[in-house]
């Protein structure tokens, strides 16, 4: 994967495909440093599953042998200086908390750092992906920040789906529009 | 800036559109966005099919999702389009140009784009 983003898109599609419906996604960018979390309420990952995580030969799926996605960004953070932590919770009962927790440190700066490449459209992609989830999504550089709450627009939108083009497009350009006040010097 | 006012105005405008789908049957476009399909570039071609479906104005009857891992990593980016009567086009190595043409020919015109299909890759 030659940008951050798409690193974004496929770790925080795990967080789709556990079940969550309220997913956060923490992009902090703090001097040479990178700080990414995702938050979600998922249905959250066993004891041997977690401790097997890191092996790109663990996989849940039926459709190939390999799962490459938490290998590829604990690479990434390692490459540059950083590390990846997960903790994750399955319920015990009925109404107790689950969910999983990744945070993940990455050098900026770091000569091996991928560009952040499209962030936008990978905010879109989640939520066209998984329409009926709630994302927050927040981006800050020092005072600076971009953020998009899905809880918010859908007060607005109703019953009207998020992965319906027009909205699609609408937040994608809203998103746009923030990051190129955020990137003016 | 985007506001919020511009948002409700898509709401008002897509009332009607919405009960109009429901009615129909649908043709889904579904495109892999697994590690494997991500890493080949399926966001730029599950992008092209959203704005290219809303741009011809076909959203009433065409719905564009995304799936896990199919399974045949080494042909990503994979898309799969069903028909209203469950026929499966299977197209392999897309790309966002190769999805505006599916849309003319296939989706608008009725007849698969062979040449993209897995039937025609070299196995």
């Amino acid at each position: 994967m030659d940008e951050f983003s798409l690193y974004v898109l496929d770790i925080v599609n795990n967080s789709t495909r556990a079940g969550a419906r309220n997913i956060r996604i923490f992009l902090r960018e703090e001097g040479d440093d990178l700080y990414f979390t995702v938050e979600d309420d998922g249905c959250g990952m066993s004891e041997e599953q977690l401790a097997r995580l890191r092996d790109p030969f663990f996989t849940t799926r039926k459709t190939r042998k390999v799962g490459l996605g938490v290998p590829f960004l604990v690479m990434l953070a390692e490459m540059t200086g950083g590390w990846v932590k997960i903790a994750s919770k399955q319920a015990a009962g009925e109404g107790e908390d689950h969910g999983t927790k990744l945070e993940a440190k990455f050098g900026l700066h770091h000569v091996d750092f991928l560009p952040l490449g499209d962030l936008c459209g990978t905010v879109t992609t989640l939520i066209q992906g998984a329409p009926d989830t709630d994302f927050l999504y927040l981006h800050t550089r020092g005072e600076k920040q971009v953020r998009l709450d899905t809880k918010e627009l859908r007060q607005v939108l109703g019953d009207l789906s998020l992965a319906e083009p027009e909205v699609l497009a609408w937040i994608r350009e809203n998103l746009a529009e923030q990051y190129e006040q955020m990137n003016q010097v | 800036m985007k506001s919020i006012e511009e948002l409700m105005a898509i709401k008002a405008k897509m009332q009607d559109k919405m009960s109009v789908r429901k009615a129909e049957g649908e043709t889904r476009i579904v495109v892999g966005m697994a590690t494997c399909g991500i890493a080949a570039g399926a966001r730029p071609v599950l992008n092209a099919f959203v704005e290219d479906i809303a741009a011809e104005g076909l959203t009433d009857r065409v719905t564009v999702t995304q799936t896990g891992c199919i399974g045949i990593c080494q042909y990503e980016p994979v898309v799969e389009v069903f028909e209203k009567d469950g026929q499966k086009t299977t197209y392999v190595k897309m790309t966002a140009e190769k999805a505006k043409e599916v849309v003319e020919k296939h989706i608008k015109g009725g007849k698969p784009v062979v040449e993209y299909t897995i039937g025609a890759a070299k196995l």
